[in-house]
């Protein structure tokens, strides 16, 4: 394929995995921003939000747009309440310390994956697209009548596509009003800057963990609806997720949202031209080094704040 | 310090007599001493159940236990019932050789069986042969044949890769086109058809324009299709994995109803169905089948009895569930290799263990098997000295959302010269 084109495609399928990257990656930014915990588990509450999905809307039947409906309101909000049952069950007893929640959120990651294998089972089931139409994108080349469109076979996207990256914009400007301008948000924020001292002031600190750690995984399963009729649900497809998260929020800086939006991104475009242009394997052995050279120079990420 | 030297004592030599004498006298000791014992044979699936191969895992445990419930029925073999022990390996090589382990040495069974996925097989074979354990793969890959393997791994119920690639070679370059690209898995399997596809296409004076490899744990696959020349006239792929749905949807939207011809092994389509939603586009389309997933309207009997038997319909579903598509293309190996081994053992006159040796030996003697009951697929040679056998290959194309065979390949077209020969080698 010629390069235009070529581009044009490679920034269409990258912007898709940075919508996508960008809701799952602020899910764990926020809960390591505000509880200080690093989630492992975090790609398997992305995994659950697929899984669910295509339960919901298997159970829902009728038109798809039906059960992908429901499955947009329902996977998130099933996750999050697990999410903050795991955090009121586990992460709490631990006391958020740092170095046991990580291995706690290891073992919730296996237990999750492994239930999902022994009621869902190990196939790849796919949940079918609310509207799914193929756009071509025409292209202007210099032949030998002069310049003319021509439509390039390969050169298209789909309106399903470009319907994930305007939610994941919209979800993501909610978050950022939750944060920013509401009650919640203020006491997320609280929490976050200093613990203790939001504890003194009567803020309900446990409640704004569990709060917390549900949306963080509610986020990632939402992100997971969003793809899921892209890809498909499968037992096994919360590793990806995972690792790139952690490469979006390392870069971004741990617990900024604007950090961690940006870095997905740029990780995502990345991801989409250095895949299309050489290999996917390439793109994330670069990612994976940016997250070498910048815990090397700029150890906070690229916003984040130095810690004191 | 001197070594205390082990000396017969009165005391020792009485406690073996009388552990000797309780040995001989139980009952149950008796039963081995036979040569006809009533001992089940066991045979050690390595079953594909969890990981990348979960789909194949489940129908290749469906065929199997159909294929052992007609052998259990008939007589069992030597008149023993056969008993098969399914471990799961993930997929996954490492865990692969494990579980042949277990088969060797904690589960004591006759032979291992059933594995599909390629690297598992690399991964398991060595240690079968460390083992001395008769291995029995299903697996199409050439890495039986090519001689990378050893004397106790053999393929006695399905074709390999470079058979089926070079007898369907002139078939692709005739009617489709004579550019061509393709798109294969980037592991073992995968490499037996980039390694065999260039020679057999530029033999039929065509010509390979490039080699897309796709780790089969892909999950999206836009991307990798950019690299697809534009004159391309034929595209060949053959995808496995969980995502396969999303490869051959992507593959549809990425082309727009423009593009190639396009020429896929069923792999691609393996437990999915043809009518899913997105699919339409690959209506005139060629397929590559091992074993012709839609009933065909010249579908012999030996086949209807099979496809009754494994339970699935004529869409090449399961009469259960009809979204439970099969892996109808190659799950036929699973039969036709159970048959294969009970025809061994019953010309080594097998007991045990210790006549595995002459199990292989009596396997490596098979030449011709004709289509029958025990081979629904369809006829077969075994080359005994490379351990891989041949068969015809069924090039379908879609008509009305339907796989209807266009074209069937004689077994002569898929031979080539031997690359090994196993009995040279010591067991």
């Amino acid at each position: 394929m010629d390069l235009g084109p070529y581009l044009v495609l490679a920034t269409l399928e990258g912007a898709v995995t940075a919508a996508v990257l960008a809701l799952t990656a602020v899910g764990l930014s926020l809960v390591f921003g505000v509880m200080r915990v690093v989630n492992i588990a975090h790609g398997e509450f992305f995994m659950l939000g697929a899984v669910l999905a295509w339960w919901v809307a298997t159970s829902v039947g009728g038109h798809p747009a039906l059960g992908f409906g429901a499955a947009l309101i329902a996977a998130p909000l099933i996750v999050g309440a697990l999410a903050m049952a795991a955090d009121m069950t586990i992460l709490k007893r631990l006391d958020y310390d740092p170095e046991r929640t990580i291995v706690a959120t290891i073992g919730l990651l296996y237990i999750i994956q492994q239930l999902t294998l022994m009621g869902y089972g190990p196939e790849a089931r796919p949940v079918e697209a609310p509207f799914n139409t193929r756009l071509a994108i025409p292209w202007v080349e210099h032949g030998p009548e002069g310049w003319q469109m021509i439509w390039p076979w390969g050169l298209g996207t789909t309106t399903y596509k470009l319907a994930v990256i305007g939610a994941a914009v919209l979800i993501l400007c909610a978050v950022w009003a939750v944060m920013a301008r509401s009650r919640l948000g203020l006491v997320m924020r609280a929490t976050q800057a200093d613990r203790e001292m939001a504890m003194a002031f009567g803020i309900p600190v446990e409640r704004v963990y569990a709060i917390t750690f549900g949306l963080g995984a509610g986020l990632a399963a939402l992100a997971a609806v969003l793809i899921v009729p892209i890809q498909q649900a499968h037992y096994l497809m919360g590793a990806d997720p995972l690792l790139l998260s952690f490469i979006v929020v390392i870069i971004g800086g741990l617990g900024s949202l604007p950090g961690t939006v940006l870095a997905a991104v740029l990780i995502g475009l990345s991801d989409g031209i250095i895949s299309v242009f050489f290999s996917p394997t390439l793109a994330k052995i670069i990612a994976t080094l940016l997250v070498a050279l910048v815990l090397v120079f700029r150890p906070q990420g690229l916003f984040g704040k130095r810690a004191t | 310090m001197t070594t205390p030297t082990k000396t017969a004592t009165r005391r020792g030599a009485l406690k073996t007599l009388a552990g000797g004498a309780a040995a001989a006298a139980l009952p149950l000791w008796a039963r081995y001493t036979h040569a006809q014992s009533a001992e089940p044979i066991r045979i050690g699936f390595q079953q594909h159940r969890t990981g990348i191969g979960a789909a194949y895992g489940r129908w290749y445990g469906r065929t199997t236990e159909a294929a052992v419930g007609l052998i259990n029925a008939g007589g069992g073999i030597n008149g023993r019932p056969v008993e098969i022990v399914a471990e799961d390996d993930g997929t996954d090589p490492k865990r692969g050789a494990e579980v042949v382990e277990k088969f060797a040495n904690q589960h004591g069974c006759d032979v291992g069986f059933g594995t599909l996925f390629s690297h598992v097989v690399i991964g398991s074979a060595p240690r079968a042969g460390e083992l001395k354990l008769p291995y029995f793969v299903v697996s199409e890959g050439t890495h039986v044949s090519s001689g990378m393997l050893n004397r106790y791994t053999l393929q006695p119920g399905i074709t390999d890769v470079r058979s089926q690639v070079i007898s369907m070679a002139p078939f692709i370059t005739e009617t489709l086109g004579k550019k061509v690209t393709m798109i294969f898995p980037d592991y073992g399997f995968g490499y037996d058809h980039r390694d065999a596809l260039a020679p057999a296409i530029e033999a039929q004076g065509g010509e390979v324009l490039a080699k897309i490899a796709i780790p089969p744990s892909e999950t999206s696959f836009t991307r990798y299709f950019p690299k697809i020349p534009r004159d391309t006239e034929v595209l060949y792929h053959v995808m496995v994995g969980p995502a396969v749905l999303t490869f051959v949807k992507e593959l549809g939207e990425f082309f727009g109803g423009q593009g190639p011809a396009l020429f896929g092994f069923i792999d691609s389509l393996e437990a999915v169905a043809i009518n899913s939603p997105g699919l339409d586009f690959l209506e005139g389309s060629h397929f590559w089948e091992g074993m012709c997933r839609h009933q065909q309207p010249d579908e012999t009997a030996h086949e209807a009895f099979y496809r009754e038997a494994v339970g699935v319909d004529a869409r090449g579903a399961s009469v259960n569930d009809p979204a439970d598509v099969s892996t109808y293309g190659h799950m036929f190996g699973c039969w036709e290799t159970l048959h294969v081994i009970k025809a061994g053992m019953e010309a080594a006159g097998y007991r045990g263990p210790q006549d595995r040796a002459a199990l292989i030996e009596a396997v490596e003697a098979m030449s011709d098997m004709p289509q029958s009951r025990e081979h629904p697929q369809g006829a077969k040679r075994f080359n005994g000295k490379t351990h891989q056998v041949f068969g015809h290959q069924f090039i379908s194309q879609v008509k009305n959302g339907t796989l209807m065979r266009v074209h069937t390949t004689a077994i002569e077209d898929s031979l080539y010269p031997d690359m090994v020969d196993y009995t040279t080698q010591a067991f």
